[in-house]
């Protein structure tokens, strides 16, 4: 029997992780990537990677990784496969350093760790600030490496458009569409493997970069897939706001010691320097004494809001409070955090070696997302997902410099699961449903390309974004999550009439962008209607009118699916996997 | 007080083949504004400075960040990352060009997969046996990882090639960022493994002794990567493998 062909969608942490693993067990691969797989948005990614290494004498195990992860999560997240997560993080490390990442070292040359958010241990190896860039770096060169003895077949440049399936609902392939000369093919496998990060760009701006369309997911989920815990959105509390993005602002900030604070009285209005310490309300050191700065990030992103909004005292009276590094030394902060300090430099014009940086929370990481089995299968057969795009390792709320790991992990399951599976997979009947699929697709370019309405494709994705940025994420209610729902319901209208200014043939962006516009309306609904269902508080999902958590209605995993119809996505609820660690109350002012 | 505008001249060509044609725009100024930001508002309404109907413009993006190298583009005459361009700090009309080394593919995106090639081709990667777990890597001191890091900071945006002069078709030259790559893999202490290899690619037409040495190349590299010691470096390197490979025959 032929050796399996295996699809992975996305070239990021996750899809390379998968593609590696796939090539060294004799596998081929078509790597299908809308930008070079060395540009995908895990280059982002700063602070650094976990793993519970214990090598800074402080008695940390995996099984406090584990707890940390599922505490700060609010125990939403299934708990077996987090523990498998957590018990192999340390060796995922050891392989990232074998693989060339220049990670940070102690004088001995041993790893050096540091400290992140939700946990009291230094567990968070890391190269500079840029830790994202360094490990996509080293997974692209081995993938590279395979494509030189021929495992690997890359497709850059081609963008997802839809799986296809045979008569039985089972995967055997995919659309894609050339953004050069866009070109309509479909693709065979025995397998796919969706691992196409997070969903930034329903919410207009967010830290995530422009390929973060969540267009994938939302297709497969229109196909058939559940979506889960679609509600679970991530704010990160330090993000420098800007014209075009949300930049982040790395945690690793606060961990090499970085200060929030704003002055205690509203309306003060002297330069920094000139306000005493007595003078500054470091508001997270006073509300969470035990973590401080290193609380979670829901935690920190509630606290600057209430600063701001409730206490009025944003910096001259915007909403922004200080992230202060200037207390640490120059040369410190150059060997630890350069890459970021460049960031705000460049960008803001500021040096956050000598002053503060004023920053503010932004939309960051996408919790929820594909529903997969503890095998990173979805529930359409042979489409699996890995990374981001799915939603397993988070819970309600991850921790920082858990992604990297859980992209990691997922990527290494994903591909050797997905061989078992295309190992035992009988043949397709027919063509396996690839005519079908293609002339489907055909059929949405056409009425696309050839609709003469009045919407611009643009503007209604700004119009998305302002609304889904107010309704759906740091505080939600019900009224505004209604009123989001509608506007939603609203833009899905109006882009029927969507005229695309450019009509041509070759390299048209602006038809790539309305398909993908198309399929974040969707799954903006899934985002609002899963929040407005969830009538509790949990990790990022705030709700002031049931700040509660309630575990006996909703300690629940969310699973959103298609239904075509007006009223949109359907929702129904699985039970939680909490055999190993028993829900308690989450509280970081207190000892855990 | 009339609203402050910003004006763009950009280089429009709709494909490889049709006629190149500069369009001028007139945008409202906003704080903050980069270049990225401006050809975003030009998406949502695409019209040109004196009133014509015109289509968004095609470019290469993703994190906006400068670090996924993406949206390198000759603004002002320049290479140089469009994200990172503020437009208050720029002269105006702000003028806007694909990188003229590389081939075009629409307005200002270019095609800039010859890097990925001549990466593949100095076998740029650590060979590892294998993903499963053998323990952990070898010891580096933190004085051999300050050295390596920055190198590894390359984002392949591929500025040092668009101004280097002798990076053109005669030359064939593979550019300052695969040279760097050269240093940064050999140095590591399982890469070194294919140092002869890489330092034989390079040592022939289009290596690194076509190198004019007129460091365009360290000057415009927005990660501040020190290229011109790589050349000096991976070059004398090359020289001491030929006279190895001379001497065995």
């Amino acid at each position: 029997m032929a050796a399996p062909k295996i699809i992975v969608v996305g070239g990021g942490l996750a899809g390379l992780a998968a593609v590696i693993k796939i090539a060294e067990a004799g596998g081929t691969v078509d790597l299908f990537s809308i930008v070079p797989v060395k540009r995908s948005h895990s280059v982002c990614a700063q602070g650094g990677i976990n793993a519970a290494k214990n090598l800074k004498g402080e008695g940390d195990t995996t099984d406090k990784h584990f707890d940390d992860t599922i505490y700060g999560g609010d125990f939403l997240a299934n708990q077996t496969p987090v523990k498998a997560m957590c018990e192999a993080a340390p060796g995922i490390i050891d392989l990232l350093d074998r693989m060339g990442v220049p990670f940070n070292r102690t004088p001995e040359g041993l790893l050096d760790f540091r400290r992140f958010g939700g946990t009291l241990y230094n567990r968070t190896a890391f190269a500079g600030a840029t830790t994202g860039q360094q490990l996509l770096y080293a997974l692209d060169e081995q993938v590279r490496r395979h494509e030189s003895t021929g495992h690997v077949n890359k497709y850059e440049g081609w963008e997802f458009l839809s799986a296809v399936l045979d008569s039985k609902g089972v995967a055997r392939g995919i659309t894609a569409l050339n953004l050069r000369t866009m070109e309509l093919r479909s693709f065979a496998a025995d397998a796919i493997i969706i691992a196409t990060g997070g969903i930034g760009a329903i919410f207009g701006k967010s830290t995530n970069s422009v390929v973060c369309t969540g267009s994938a997911q939302s297709a497969i989920f229109q196909q058939g897939a559940y979506y889960a815990n679609g509600e679970f959105i991530q704010v990160h509390p330090t993000a420098i706001p800007g014209e075009d993005k949300l930049r982040l602002m790395s945690e690793s900030a606060r961990g090499e010691g970085g200060r929030v604070w704003v002055p205690r009285t509203v309306g003060d209005k002297r330069p920094f320097k000139q306000i005493p310490e007595s003078d500054r309300f470091y508001f997270l050191e006073e509300w969470y004494p035990k973590y401080g700065n290193l609380v979670p990030r829901d935690i920190a992103t509630r606290a600057i809001h209430k600063v701001v909004y409730e206490h009025h005292l944003g910096i001259d009276g915007q909403p922004m409070v200080y992230l202060d590094l200037t207390h640490i030394d120059r040369a410190t902060l150059n060997r630890k955090l350069e890459g970021i300090l460049e960031i705000y430099e460049k960008f803001v014009g500021d040096d956050p070696r000598d002053v503060p940086m004023k920053i503010f929370p932004g939309m960051h990481y996408t919790m929820g997302g594909l529903w997969v089995d503890f095998n990173q299968m979805t529930n359409i057969p042979g489409i699996f997902a890995a990374g981001e795009c799915e939603y397993q390792y988070h819970g309600a709320n991850r921790l920082g410099a858990n992604s990297l790991v859980s992209c990691i992990f997922g990527g290494f399951r994903s591909g050797p699961n997905a061989m078992a599976y295309a190992r035992s997979l009988p043949a397709a009947e027919g063509d396996g449903g690839h005519a079908a699929e293609l002339a489907r697709q055909a059929e949405i370019n056409n009425n696309l390309m050839t609709n003469d309405g009045t919407e611009n494709p643009f503007k209604l994705w700004r119009e998305l974004g302002e609304t889904m940025s107010k309704h759906a994420t740091v505080v939600r209610y019900n009224k505004g999550l209604k009123q989001a729902d509608e506007k939603i319901v609203e833009l899905q209208e109006r882009f029927k009439q969507v005229n695309l200014s450019d009509k041509s043939q070759w390299a048209n962006t602006s038809f790539a962008f309305a398909r993908q516009l198309g399929n974040m309306l969707e799954l903006s609904r899934v985002v609002v209607g899963g929040a407005l269902l969830r009538d509790e508080s949990r990790g990022a999902h705030y709700k002031p009118d049931f700040p509660e958590r309630n575990d006996e209605q909703f300690l629940k995993t969310t699973k959103a699916s298609y239904t075509g119809s007006a009223d949109g996505p359907r929702f129904e609820y699985e039970a939680v996997d909490i055999q190993f660690i028993k829900p308690r109350p989450r509280r970081y002012d207190a000892t855990k | 007080m009339a609203p402050k505008t910003v004006q763009l001249e950009i280089k429009r060509q709709a494909s490889p083949d049709a006629p190149a044609v500069w369009e001028k725009f007139e945008l409202e100024w906003r704080p903050g504004m980069n270049v990225i930001s401006a050809m975003m508002e030009i998406a949502t309404n695409p019209v040109t400075a004196d009133g014509q109907a015109t289509t968004p413009i095609t470019y290469d993006s993703n994190c906006l960040e400068e670090i996924c190298g993406s949206c390198a583009m000759r603004i002002n005459g320049k290479a140089r990352m469009a994200c990172s361009s503020l437009v208050e700090n720029l002269e105006q009309p702000i003028r806007i060009e694909p990188l003229s080394k590389f081939p075009l593919v629409r307005d200002l995106q270019v095609d800039r997969s010859v890097l990925f090639e001549n990466l593949m081709r100095v076998k740029a990667w650590v060979p590892v046996d294998g993903t499963y777990d053998l323990g952990s890597g070898p010891r580096v001191f933190p004085q051999e990882q300050e050295a390596n890091y920055p190198l590894s900071n390359c984002i392949s945006c591929t500025c040092c090639m668009e101004v280097c002069p002798q990076f053109n078709e005669d030359t064939g030259f593979v550019g300052a960022a695969t040279i760097a790559q050269v240093k940064l893999f050999n140095n590591h202490p399982t890469g070194k493994v294919f140092k002869e290899d890489r330092l034989r690619a390079l040592a022939g037409d289009g290596g690194v002794q076509e190198c004019g040495f007129a460091q365009n190349c360290v000057e415009v590299c927005p990660k501040q990567i020190p290229l011109t010691n790589a050349i000096s470096d991976v070059s004398r390197d090359v020289t001491i493998q030929k006279v190895k490979d001379f001497l065995r025959g």
